[in-house]
């Protein structure tokens, strides 16, 4: 099982990530496996796949648009926020939104160019769990999480900025 | 001007040792150099051919004496002798070394100064009017609003990865000296009909290939609000921004391709959830922030005293100086002057060590103790004696910063152009020596008045060509350097873009083609008519005529 960073813990991960081709087709090889599925797959065939797996979760492309997904919040215990490219700065906005304003509790994770010098703001954003890219050592990363004590703006850490904290 | 208290200065050493960090994995092979990239451009560093360069950012165009002396020295450790200020308040060195630039960020946080967010796709440094708290048109003093802004917007973790780089400028006055309308956010203070002042927010305004002037978003927005409506336009732009081509990328062809009605519509959505949330400013740091702003310790004293009536009349370049550099300031028996950076042969907004440690001297004898860059490359001592104007006139003379060309022709705002930039298709600082080589004659740049010329090296604008009144804009024609001039933009209240002439001229036509146009300007203007409203009034074609005509 690869390795992911949850809670600023190293762990092994144990879902599986469906490619966005991916059809009906792979879930009997899946059986009672915990799957994350692609958002277009997760919107055609929720039913099946619970019928066949054993938890779901669903992943967003950067571009991908999360009011899909708005009123289904309670049925997933996790969503997974893609990174074509780690300079891509949609997903930071989604996990905001997912996180702040939606009140998401499960699993926030960060998948696709994830790298350790985008972690401490991701995590300020929502994100939770770090898929690090695979040419990467988690444990190498974790330090990224203390490079700054403290936010000026309100954060999902820290949702009071530190204008009304200040002593 | 703001201090640091505990908080601000501990995230800055943690900003220091981050990137202290960052480099040293770089250097070690670690970090690709496309994942470098960001994280050096957010702390301000350029890598380029020809000259790398360091921009430092000056929030809001503040500066105390200690900061200069600072740079001073970073000037000479660290450059060769001088820097340069930037079109939007900052200064920038060239020929840092790499793996020098933690050691020189760390001797700036000694003096509360950094790079942070000086370029790269995220919010940069705030910038204002540079008459702020001292204008005598203003509805209220700016800068406790841009500290504010300058915190929310610094590491602002859901913002650091834009779809392209995001100004935002801020203004109290009614003359409005910051480009306002030009940003990406351009902010009024006013006042509303209940006599309550609050914010007028503008966005999708810019410079670079497509110039656009800012649209209306939000009418008016309370003072407590003011974060979570720059959050909800941040947070559209962010998410729906264009991110396939770099050059349409800013939040001005988002604003244009959705229709302004559109993208409002999806920005006060945002606005529902974020409005009276977490980031609701309390009147407490509102004047918290408007504390470090307040009045120094004014005297009592009266306008225009004998001295300087006497050396007004005894020392006539003197009275041209004060004539053109000095302005009004609401308080009496003081006034707000400018040191223009514009002398005739010296590159436009240089700034050598000694230059940099006279000004750290005058500011502490004249003004309090803190300069202001202005986004015309020059610098502004805002609360000087008038009784001292000319004691300091003389100390200026030692240092060839008594250019008396304040808002006149040859007040040239330029970019480095191609003598330093790796982007440049032209190069600007000869352009602009040339031009003022041929109109450097005190009488004849009085006869002219008030004239804006602006040069850029390229199309990203740098020098705000759309804006001058008279724009100057490099181009490349097969290899060659050429120059598209275009006329009637404004930076002001009255903000429009400039028109372009026709086609573009060699180098050495440049200072003939100026004479012309100021040519067909007197002999077209009205008495007190400046030239911008002489183009406005006549329109661009009897210009063209003669420039062109004559040509053939
Ligand atoms: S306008 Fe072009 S040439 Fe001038 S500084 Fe900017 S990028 Fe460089």
């Amino acid at each position: 099982m690869a390795k992911l960073i949850r809670n600023r813990a190293v762990e092994s991960d144990d879902w599986v990530i469906l490619q966005a081709a991916s059809g009906i087709d792979v879930f009997p090889a899946l059986r009672g496996r915990k799957v994350i599925l692609p958002l277009s797959l997760f919107l055609l065939e929720e039913e099946e796949a619970r019928l066949q797996l054993s938890e779901i979760g669903v992943w967003l492309d950067s571009h991908e648009n999360i009011k899909h997904i708005a009123g289904r919040l309670n049925d997933l215990p996790l969503i997974a926020l893609n990174f074509p490219v780690f300079s891509d700065g949609r997903p930071y906005s989604t996990a905001k939104k997912l996180r702040a304003d939606l009140k998401f509790g499960g699993e926030i994770r960060a998948i696709g160019d994830v790298l350790r010098d985008q972690l401490c703001y991701l995590e300020r954003c929502g994100f939770n769990s770090f898929a690090i890219r695979a040419d990467q050592e988690p444990e190498e990363c974790l330090s990224a999480f203390s490079d700054f004590s403290d936010t000026y703006t309100s954060t999902t850490l820290q949702d009071q900025p530190l204008f009304n904290r200040r002593t | 001007m703001y201090r640091y208290d505990g908080y601000d200065s501990k995230m800055l050493e943690e900003r220091v040792r981050q990137f202290q960090g960052q480099t040293q994995r770089y250097m070690d092979g670690k970090l690709s150099d496309a994942e470098y990239l960001p994280l050096r451009l957010q702390n301000g560093l350029y890598v380029q051919r020809l000259a790398p360069m360091l921009r430092i950012a000056i929030p809001y165009g503040m500066l105390s004496s200690t900061q200069l002396r600072k740079l001073a020295f970073i000037s000479t450790h660290f450059d060769k002798g001088y820097g340069h200020f930037t079109t939007r308040q900052n200064i920038q060195f060239n020929w840092p070394a790499i793996e020098d630039v933690p050691e020189l960020l760390a001797h700036l946080a000694e003096v509360e100064m950094h790079a942070i967010q000086t370029s790269g796709n995220c919010i940069r440094n705030t910038t204002t009017d540079q008459f702020a708290g001292v204008a005598i048109d203003e509805i209220e003093d700016s800068r406790a609003y841009c500290e504010i802004i300058r915190q929310w917007s610094t590491f602002h973790p859901e913002f650091a990865f834009l779809p392209r780089k995001f100004k935002i400028a801020v203004c109290g006055t009614l003359e409005d000296q910051a480009a306002t309308q030009v940003h990406d956010i351009g902010i009024y203070l006013i006042k509303n009909d209940e006599g309550d002042v609050g914010f007028r927010i503008l966005a999708g305004g810019g410079l670079g290939r497509t110039p656009v002037i800012g649209q209306e978003i939000f009418d008016f927005v309370s003072k407590k609000d003011l974060l979570s409506a720059l959050e909800s336009i941040l947070r559209v732009y962010n998410r729906e921004g264009r991110r396939d081509n770099k050059y349409k990328a800013r939040i001005k062809i988002l604003v244009r391709e959705a229709g302004l009605e559109e993208f409002k519509s999806k920005v006060f959505a945002e606005w529902n959830i974020l409005r009276g949330g977490s980031l609701t400013l309390s009147q407490q740091e509102i004047d918290r922030c408007k504390a470090y702003f307040k009045d120094p310790a004014y005297r009592e004293l009266e306008n225009t005293p004998v001295s300087l009536r006497e050396a007004l009349a005894s020392d006539v370049l003197f009275a041209n100086w004060y004539s053109n550099n000095v302005t009004a300031h609401k308080r009496s028996g003081y006034a707000a002057i400018t040191i223009s950076f514009k002398k005739t042969g010296y590159p436009p907004g240089d700034v050598s060590e000694e230059q940099l440690l006279l000004l750290a001297e005058l500011a502490d004898k004249y003004s309090f103790g803190e300069v202001r860059i202005t986004h015309n490359q020059n610098v502004v001592l805002a609360d000087v004696e008038q009784g001292e104007l000319y004691s300091l006139y003389k100390t200026l003379q030692t240092g060839a910063l008594e250019a008396a060309n304040l808002n006149t022709l040859n007040d040239i705002t330029c970019c480095p152009g191609g003598d330093y930039c790796a982007l440049a298709n032209a190069k600007s600082i000869p352009i602009a020596e040339a031009i003022q080589r041929k109109f450097d004659d005190r009488e004849l740049l009085a006869e002219l008045g008030e004239i804006s010329l602006n040069i850029s090296g390229c199309m990203n604008a740098c020098g705000h060509h759309h804006v001058g009144n008279i724009g100057i804009l490099g181009v490349d024609k097969k290899g060659e350097e050429f120059y598209q001039v275009s006329l009637g933009g404004s930076s002001r209240r009255d903000a429009a873009l400039g028109k372009i002439l026709g086609p573009s001229f060699a180098q050495e036509e440049i200072p003939e083609v100026i004479g012309k146009l100021l040519d067909v300007y007197c002999e077209n203007r009205t008495t007190d008519e400046r030239f911008v409203e002489t183009v406005n009034r006549i329109g661009i074609e009897p210009f063209k005529t003669r420039v062109y005509t004559s040509k053939e």
